[in-house]
């Protein structure tokens, strides 16, 4: 059944995109379509009945050399079930949105045929997706990880005719080559000390690692916390994460339909699933783990920055993409993996939702993208309208504070903030907080400017602004579902207590006797603060309903927590202030953009002008593009120009040239009755003499 | 079949002969027979080089299917192939008729044309085949007069100067490689290969003129040997008569540099440079693996800033074989099992570039990049394969490129973290300059006046690149093609060498006690 899930999109995607023209456009789209949905359903049905215990299916030898030996398989495990149905459901859906939204593409000129290499690109990037998630060991992940990323820079690339398409799609596979120049370095390495690179191998010697003592480059190294700091590259990359963030809001010129697949619900995600993935080895690497975290949380912090000013309806989106997944990020980077899977599950209904929903905007107003011209659509498109709507009331965590009961962000959103809190993450949990107003604010901003106010911009535009068709609607209405319920539903399975943590991701748990022992040993890996605190914290509060502790080894389950990692439990402990801070912040970002576009619609204009560096600082994102313009992309073409002409040119051939094959010129001269033919018939000749002796020497002279 | 590896060497020449003598005139007509004799002749060979690999016994490290007979002047004619050489005589074969099909359009001295590919052929079959130090010399020297000629008379305008620099560089470099040959031959009285590859050089550190020799005689007969290899590779910095020969050179002629010759240098280094002189390559490992390393990097940052499609894949054919030497000196099992298997992966894809440039060389007849953009709009066949290749020239996973990449670092790391880190930033920069060229020529608007009418590909074209493909394709996903049948021989390489190495440091402690 996973060997189906797996390559059904697959076969979809080279039906359609080389059986188009046997089978015609239409037949060829809902093949690939109807492949993933019933890859979407089987996947449903793994997920419901999966009972814990990791199964693994070999399918096919791959890489073997020396002790090195991988195959292509499939491992099935908790955080592999999670993704099959997050992958499958929003690809199923943007496959069915996409036949509304890629119809009569204006782009393309009349008897283009472009629908089915779409489909067939879309397939394509499911099919590697899946085979990242469901790898067993890091090279089948490595071949998903770049797979992906082809697939995005096709898809990113898909207007070929538009050069900023072009140069976004090849930005998106150079930055993130950039990080995976740190995740292969990260398999080498491991190679190197385990002699293996398959997940049970390498989780196993988890433990042995964080003992072990490495030269690497200019110094010596932990090799836990080197191993997992280079993983955490390629993460970044793909995750568009602060330093390799710049590819993704660029990536926004590839069609809506991919934004929200790709760069929204799955492939950027990739990177947490890495982290959580590894997340036995990430527990012995303190040194790494903090790093994620103040990546992470900064990340969240810059992206929403940015994401104020923005005026592109897609841009927004793809900046509070880049901020979430920060959120994520701080998640593992405290060691509450589950609560960073939580994340990533809500945030891919709410988000892939927004980008439906503002294709459906974009699609309405004739592929107006900028918000400035939008205004007063809430009559115009009324289902959109209330899809978005679920949508920013999930991604800004609308719920009853200190129940269980909330829009899907509210529960998951909260989760890392309390554990960023409970894993002693101080940074982590204050900028989170902060993000979490402009979070808020910006959501609530872009509902506003769009669907509030006056009209503004064409008019012709406005008036024509018509309902999306019902394929297009159908999965706006199915993943508004997810962004209501699924925070609710999966609640206790991702952030419950650790018994029903350890229950669904197959963690073995012990009877937590000895659980205020725990809390008052010397514990939280990043610092001495967090000892204290959580002594004050957590222990007092650990009631009697608190059992069990996590008690698997590394690699028992699908995730692995430390011995002294109790975050869940303090989480669960901590103050209520800390609780509804999140909740806080959200108000006053509501409260801040009615008071903006609302009450007062004169006031941003105000501001930016009063505050003109800093909005521009904002708008221009912190000149990130700038800057890497001029100390990477300029120096590197000057050197390549400089290598070639002085190094090739003058150095190395005027070198040879010059001094060793001074008689150049001279057999140049030669070669002027060269071409009369003289030379080469010699040459000729004496080859074929040469060959002549050969042959009859052997099979006249006597072999043997 | 007794003889099946001088069968399989010698009917290329064979039909060369038969051109020679038979074939009268310039007419269509004989053109057409010409080319036909070729393709056919090829293509057996091929066929018959199929019982070569179905018979070939991976398990078996030492030679197999050896033919050995004395030969004029009491020198041996031996010949042989073992885990290493094997696929390096089925890319041969495999390749040959591509490039006689993708000739298919040649209109001058077609005869000669196709008597130089021929005999090309004969000569490359015979260097990875041949067990015997002269018979070697005479395959890989003999060999560069048949491309010499294919630059120099069906090349591009500056062929004259391209082909001599082809011909000094590499027969230079060939020079000190006879000399130590003979060195060879008089330290062991034998010119067989296979006893030579268990013969022991003297490595006693000595001084000559003043220069204090680590290594001995072996240091001094590896570097003489990789003076005639490292041009050959081509390795920096010994690589800039490599862009100058590809420009020139007709498409046919650029398929065959760098898929086969190119890889005459990498099977060198596997052939003699590791097993007869180990104690010199373990000294010199160090500053070979730096050199590759260089090459990667020095190489694509060259490629980014090219003009001429034809140079650009040059440039990046020299970083590929980068790749080769790095795994080969990094002298484990890793590092030689992905340098053969990247030799072969390249051998697939370089020929396809070169091909691709090819296809539209000969329909607009400049490799300016310049001249070019939009052609997905008219050739959607064409940008399919053209990206295909370029996903395997940057090293995607699934395609053969990224094994041997994946191996070769794999295998350098565990020897030199820094050399590995470099050669590892060379990913990032095959993917800006495969993926600037392939969006100036294939993407964008279709504008530029000369281009509306241009055609897709024709029906021989797509026949030729389908092989490239499938292989490509095939080894990507299923690499166990290669690595089953090289990897006995390559362990039993490694193990010798280390053997050889640390009985050198043991003798050498001794001696210095």
């Amino acid at each position: 059944m996973e060997t189906i899930i797996l390559f059904a999109p697959l076969v979809g995607s080279l039906i359609c995109g080389f059986g188009w023209k046997l089978i015609g456009e239409t037949a060829a789209m809902w093949v690939a379509t109807g492949l993933l949905f019933l890859s979407a359903l089987l996947s449903w049905a793994v997920f419901v009945n999966f009972d814990g215990v990791t199964e693994q299916i070999q399918v096919l030898r791959f890489i073997e050399s020396g002790s090195l030996a991988t195959d292509w398989s499939i491992r099935l495990d908790r955080l592999t079930a999670i993704m099959l149905i997050v992958i499958t459901t929003v690809s199923s859906l943007v496959h069915l949105y996409s036949f509304g939204y890629m119809d009569k593409d204006p782009q393309w000129k009349e008897g283009e045929v472009y629908k089915p290499r779409f489909f067939a690109y879309l397939s394509f990037f499911t099919f590697a997706m899946l085979a990242l998630v469901t790898a067993d060991n890091l090279v089948q992940m490595f071949f998903g990880w770049e797979g992906v990323g082809v697939a995005s820079y096709l898809l990113i690339g898909f207007y070929y005719r538009k050069p900023s398409a072009n140069a976004a799609a090849i930005k998106a596979f150079v930055v993130n080559r950039v990080g995976d120049f740190g995740f292969a370095l990260g398999i080498f390495t491991i190679f190197f000390l385990v002699d293996s690179i398959n997940f049970d191998d390498v989780f196993a010697a988890a433990p042995s690692l964080a003992e072990t003592q490495l030269t690497f480059l200019w110094g010596e190294w932990n090799a836990a916390n080197l191993i997992a700091i280079l993983l955490f590259i390629g993460a970044m990359g793909k995750s568009a994460q602060l330093l390799l963030h710049t590819w993704l809001p660029d990536a926004m010129e590839g069609p809506t339909p991919v934004s929200a697949l790709i760069h929204a619900a799955t492939m950027v995600t990739a990177g947490v699933f890495l982290v959580c993935r590894m997340s036995p080895l990430m527990e012995f690497a303190p040194q790494a783990m903090a790093f994620v975290t103040v990546l992470g949380a900064t990340t969240a912090f810059f992206a929403a920055t940015v994401g104020l000013v923005q005026t592109d309806i897609k841009r927004v989106i793809a900046y509070s993409t880049c901020s979430q997944l920060g959120y994520m990020f701080v998640a593992a980077g405290v060691g509450m993996y589950s609560a960073a899977m939580f994340h990533l599950l809500t945030h891919a209904f709410f988000k892939a939702l927004l980008f439906l929903g503002a294709g459906s905007v974009i699609h309405a107003m004739h592929h107006e993208q900028d918000m400035t011209n939008y205004g007063n659509l809430r009559k115009k498109i009324p289902y959109t309208y209330w899809a978005m709507m679920i949508g920013t009331l999930a991604i800004t965590g609308v719920g009853i504070p200190l129940t269980h009961f909330g829009f899907a962000g509210f529960l998951s959103k909260d989760a890392i903030i309390e554990s960023a809190w409970a894993g002693g993450s101080g940074y982590g949990f204050w900028l989170l907080v902060v993000a979490a107003a402009m979070t808020s604010f910006y959501s609530w901003r872009l509902i506003f400017l769009t669907f509030y106010g006056q009209a503004r911009g064409d008019k012709h535009t406005h008036e024509h602004a018509h309902e999306s068709p019902m394929v297009m609607l159908i999965p706006l209405g199915v993943l508004s579902l997810g962004a209501v319920f699924s925070g609710m539903i999966w609640y206790n399975s991702f952030f419950g207590h650790a018994d029903q943590v350890g229950e669904f991701y197959g963690i073995p748990v012990a009877e937590a006797a000895a659980h205020d022992d725990h809390a008052s040993d010397a514990q939280g890996h990043a610092d001495d603060d967090h000892a204290s605190e959580a002594k004050d914290h957590g222990a007092s509060e650990a009631a009697a309903e608190h059992h069990y502790v996590f008690a698997g080894k590394p690699g028992e389950g699908a995730l692995y927590f430390g011995e002294d990692n109790h975050v869940l439990d303090d989480a669960h402990a901590a103050p209520v202030w800390v609780k509804v801070s999140p909740f806080i912040a959200m108000l006053g970002g509501l409260a801040m953009a009615i008071w903006f576009y609302i009450l007062n619609p004169s006031l941003p204009g105000r501001l930016a002008e009063n505050q003109r560096p800093l909005y521009l600082f904002l708008k221009n994102k912190w000149y990130f593009d700038e800057l890497y313009d001029v100390i990477f992309v300029r120096p590197v073409v000057g050197l390549g120009k400089m290598l070639w002409k002085r190094g090739d040119g003058n150095v190395i051939d005027g070198f040879l040239n010059g001094v060793a094959l001074g008689i150049v010129p001279f057999f140049t001269r030669l070669a002027g009755r060269a071409q009369s033919g003289f030379i080469f018939t010699y040459a000729f000749w004496m080859v074929l003499g040469i060959a002549a002796l050969v042959t009859w020497m052997t099979i006249g002279g006597g072999a043997h | 079949m007794d003889n099946i590896l001088s069968i399989v060497t010698f009917i290329p020449a064979l039909a060369a002969l038969i051109l020679v003598v038979f074939l009268r005139g310039e007419d269509e007509a004989a053109q057409r027979n010409a080319k036909y004799v070729a393709l056919f002749a090829t293509t057996v060979t091929f066929l018959v080089s199929l019982g070569i690999y179905f018979e070939f016994d991976p398990a078996e490290t030492g030679f197999q299917f050896v033919e050995q007979s004395q030969w004029l002047l009491g020198l041996q004619y031996k010949m042989g192939v073992d885990g290493i050489s094997v696929l390096f005589v089925m890319l041969t074969t495999f390749i040959m008729p591509l490039t006689i099909l993708a000739s298919w359009d040649v209109r001058t001295r077609v005869k000669e044309y196709m008597v130089a590919f021929l005999l090309l052929e004969t000569l490359m079959l015979g260097v990875f085949m041949a067990l015997d130090l002269v018979l070697f010399y005479l395959f890989f020297e003999a060999g560069l007069i048949p491309m010499f000629l294919i630059i120099g008379i069906w090349g591009g305008k500056n062929r004259i100067y391209a082909s001599f620099k082809f011909f000094l560089y590499t027969f230079l470099g060939s020079v000190l490689m006879l000399v130590a040959m003979v060195a060879m031959f008089a330290d062991a009285g034998t010119t067989d290969i296979e006893v030579l590859m268990t013969h022991q050089f003297a490595f006693e550190n000595f001084d000559v003129l003043g220069i204090h020799v680590v290594g001995g005689l072996q240091t001094l007969m590896f570097l003489a040997f990789f003076a005639s290899f490292a041009v050959k590779m081509p390795m920096w910095p010994v690589h800039t008569w490599l862009p100058d020969a590809h420009v020139q050179a007709p498409t046919a002629g650029s398929v065959v540099l760098a898929a086969i010759l190119l890889k005459m240098g990498g099977y060198g280094f596997l052939r003699f440079s590791l097993p007869m002189f180990p104690v010199g390559a373990e000294v010199m490992a160090p500053v070979v693996l730096w050199m590759s390393a260089i090459a990667i990097v020095y190489t694509s940052l060259v490629a980014l800033v090219q003009d001429d499609m034809k140079k650009l894949i040059a440039y990046s054919s020299v970083a590929h074989m980068g790749f080769v030497t790095m795994g080969i000196f990094a002298a484990n099992q890793q590092g030689v099992d992905g340098a053969i298997f990247q030799m072969i992966s390249h051998g697939f894809i370089s020929a396809a570039l070169f091909l691709i440039v090819g296809v539209i060389y000969d329909r607009m007849h400049t490799r300016d990049i310049e001249a070019y953009g939009g052609l997905v709009v008219r050739m959607p066949a064409y940008a399919l394969v053209f990206m295909f290749f370029t996903m395997g020239n940057v090293g995607l996973p699934g395609t053969s490129g990224f094994v041997g990449e994946f191996l070769t670092l794999m295998g350098a790391l565990q020897v030199n973290t820094w050399v590995a880190a470099v050669a590892t930033s060379g990913v990032i920069f095959s993917a800006c300059y495969a993926l600037w060229l392939y969006r100036r020529v294939v993407f964008g608007d279709l504008i530029k006046e000369s281009l509306k009418t241009i055609t897709d590909m024709t029906a021989r074209e797509r026949f030729i690149f389908a092989p490239l493909v499938a292989m490509t394709l095939l080894l990507g996903v299923y690499p166990s093609l290669v690595t089953d049948i090289i990897g006995p021989s390559t362990t039993a390489l490694i193990s010798n060498f280390d053997t050889s190495v640390a009985a050198a440091d043991a003798a050498n402690q001794h001696a210095s006690n």
